[in-house]
């Protein structure tokens, strides 16, 4: 069995691959060289695996490609994969994040761009049109833009149910749908926003990342910018998991693929200080869906440290045991074959990692 | 026939060709449409969707940076040059 790790960075995508249960791995890159790779997929639905790259030029825009061979070679379709319909005025900057659909949607993948936008194909990721439904959203107009770009960073389509799908944006925060991108309702409640004069408004939060439990599917969790959340309710509502983390700031949120309530987050110190806390390099996992915490640390470096890991810059392969990975900003890439227990190095001196997806194929 | 220069970067989407001749004359935007309708990959990598020249791409007409002159407005004579440029730009 070969493991794909594909990294995303801001001067291309590298591509790595194990065949010795992840012991040890060839880097191979970068392809796409001086564009910024800020979204991968790993689209294990179809007979070949297909791979797909957010691509961006500073000089030549933006664009979509997609490889069926892992890597070896890559297609992109003449016309612009993505493009917002000409009445929106708004051109596309990036697409910041790729979601296979469920099982029972082999062809449909989701793509959540900068500007906040929700797209969607049916070929399989090659060609998208906009969810006009969301876009025309009221709130859009009160969206804003966090750091880095307004955008949709996360798309989870419900697994057992094509009509659910929920997306979060920074800033704006959870909206949902049920029936089918038709309607959207904003899902915040419980998700403060410190940074706004009401705390706890409807919507416009700066919700980073979210991620959904392995087996209970109405189960979220959520890295937002300070805080972080459960849900327990499909996003409805939301309540505090922080108390055991040395910090409520930080990006990613992943779960594990197949355990109920493992997740693993990289905490920072807070926002006016984006250092690991203790300035310490250490992932940090619960095992009872965010009631208490652990760090990991086995592995990775001693030293001070001082990169911080972006939100889609940590993902779990489907293995058993799970790997767990992580890319820094300083282009250093780390690899657990246990679960988050120990660590060891798979490339450094890469460009900024912007993006991880890892999957056996 | 108008010519267009295409720089080295750019040039696997155009077949290859340092040089590519166009029927389209007139003005800058009938040359890019035309471009847009022979090889759509090159074009989209100089205009966005809302056909606009893309921030950190320069085109210069017959030596002059349309930007300068008349955008995509630009007059393009029966037997002009369009050279496509990046500009130094990132890090």
């Amino acid at each position: 069995m070969t493991t794909l790790l594909a990294i995303g960075t801001g001067k291309g995508l590298f591509l790595a691959t194990s065949d010795d249960g992840r012991r040890s791995w060839r880097v191979d890159g970068p392809h796409f060289p001086m564009t910024a790779v800020y979204a991968v997929g790993i689209d294990r639905r179809r007979a070949a695996p297909r791979v797909l790259a957010s691509v961006t030029s500073s000089h030549f825009g933006p664009s979509v490609a997609t490889s069926d061979d892992l890597g070896r070679s890559w297609h992109e379709p003449d016309h612009a994969p993505l493009a917002f319909p000409e009445d929106t005025g708004a051109t596309l900057e990036r697409v910041w994040q790729f979601a296979p659909a469920s099982p029972a949607e082999p062809d449909v993948v989701y793509a959540g761009t900068q500007p906040s936008a929700l797209f969607r194909s049916v070929d399989g990721g090659v060609t998208y049109e906009m969810v006009r439904e969301l876009w025309d959203h009221p709130h859009r107009e009160q969206w804003g833009a966090g750091f880095g770009g307004q955008a949709i960073h996360t798309v989870l389509p419900h697994p057992d149910d094509p009509a659910r799908v929920l997306v979060a944006m920074s800033t704006g925060g959870v909206y949902r749908t049920a029936d089918g991108g038709r309607g959207w309702a904003p899902s915040n409640t419980g998700i403060r926003a410190y940074f706004l004069p009401d705390e706890w408004p409807e919507f416009g939060q700066c919700v980073h990342k979210v991620a959904r439990d392995a087996t209970e599917p109405d189960r979220l969790y959520a890295q937002n910018h300070h805080g972080v959340y459960r849900s327990d309710d499909g996003g409805s509502s939301w309540s505090s998991i922080a108390d055991g983390l040395p910090s409520d700031f930080g990006f990613p949120m992943v779960a594990h693929p197949a355990r109920a309530g493992v997740i693993y987050n990289f905490p920072l110190v807070r926002d006016g200080e984006r250092f690991p806390v203790d300035r310490r390099c250490r992932v940090f996992r619960s095992a009872d869906a965010g009631k208490s915490w652990e760090p990991l640390s086995d592995g990775l470096p001693a030293e001070p440290y001082y990169p911080s890991v972006l939100r889609d810059a940590m993902c779990a392969d489907g293995a058993d045991p799970a790997g767990v990975y992580f890319g820094t900003r300083s282009g250093e890439v780390y690899a657990s074959r246990d679960e988050g227990d120990s660590w060891s190095q798979v490339a450094a001196h890469l460009p900024d990692v912007l993006c991880v997806r890892a999957a056996e194929v | 026939m108008v010519t267009i220069l295409v720089p080295g970067v750019l040039r696997g989407e155009a077949g290859g060709a340092a040089r590519l001749d166009v029927a389209a004359s007139g003005t800058l935007r009938a040359v890019l449409d035309e471009v847009g309708s022979r090889w759509p990959r090159l074009e989209r990598r100089i205009r966005d969707e809302r056909g606009e020249v893309r921030r950190y791409v320069n085109v210069y007409v017959d030596g002059a940076d349309c930007r300068l002159s008349d955008g995509q407005d630009t007059p393009v004579a029966d037997g002009g040059e369009v050279q496509i440029l990046p500009s130094v730009a990132g890090g």
